[in-house]
């Protein structure tokens, strides 16, 4: 599934609601979770799983074609992790 | 780090304040994504969100664990995990860079 399949899903329940607006909503909300990553903050979606940023030191790399070393500079790495209900529908069937 | 949190409520109240949902329409709006997101992933599809990231789920086979406690061997059943793979423009965001263009 895609983004704009995920809103015509959404549209279809809300015959109320103009596509444009569903469009907004789905990215408001997205936005949302990628900014509060942005300030530092977690992200917990109780049933779906939760966002967070981790540090990643500065480290010597190597460019893996050349060998040369490089430097990397510390960063931070967006990291999910799945909640628990989701984690347990994804293995209940069979 | 500071200490916030951003939950669904959150999410919730954003929708209502810039969008001007109903609080209740607005966490049902939050409820029916993730629902939408969560149903998919469960029938095995990918969901992918450009600008945002993809959700994958991996098939796990069986393998020998162990019991940190007791040292003891126990088979770790075969499972379906979820992976999330961020889209660099999310990386860059994340970063405090310019979001760039889809990866």
């Amino acid at each position: 599934m895609i983004k704009s399949e995920l809103v015509i899903k959404i549209a279809e329940n809300n015959p109320h609601l103009y596509h444009r607006d569903v469009e907004r909503i789905v990215n408001r909300v997205f936005d949302e979770i990628t900014q509060a990553m942005h300030q530092g903050n977690r992200v917990e979606l109780r049933g779906f799983g939760a966002f967070s940023a981790k540090e990643r030191q500065a480290r010597t790399g190597r460019n893996p074609r050349t060998g040369a070393a490089v430097d990397v500079t510390e960063k931070r790495v967006p990291f999910f992790k799945t909640g628990k209900e989701l984690r347990q529908r994804l293995n209940t069937k069979g | 780090m500071s200490g916030k949190t951003l939950t669904r409520a959150d999410l919730t109240e954003v929708l209502h304040r810039e969008v001007g949902l109903s609080r209740t329409e607005s966490a049902e709006m939050v409820n029916s994504i993730l629902d939408l997101v969560s149903d998919s992933l469960v029938a095995g599809h990918t969901v992918k969100l450009s600008s945002f990231g993809t959700f994958m789920v991996r098939a796990k086979r069986q393998r020998m664990g162990r019991n940190p406690k007791t040292g003891v061997e126990v088979p770790i059943t075969p499972r379906r995990v979820l992976v999330f793979r961020p889209s660099q423009i999310m990386k860059n965001i994340v970063n405090g860079q310019e979001p760039g263009d889809e990866d």
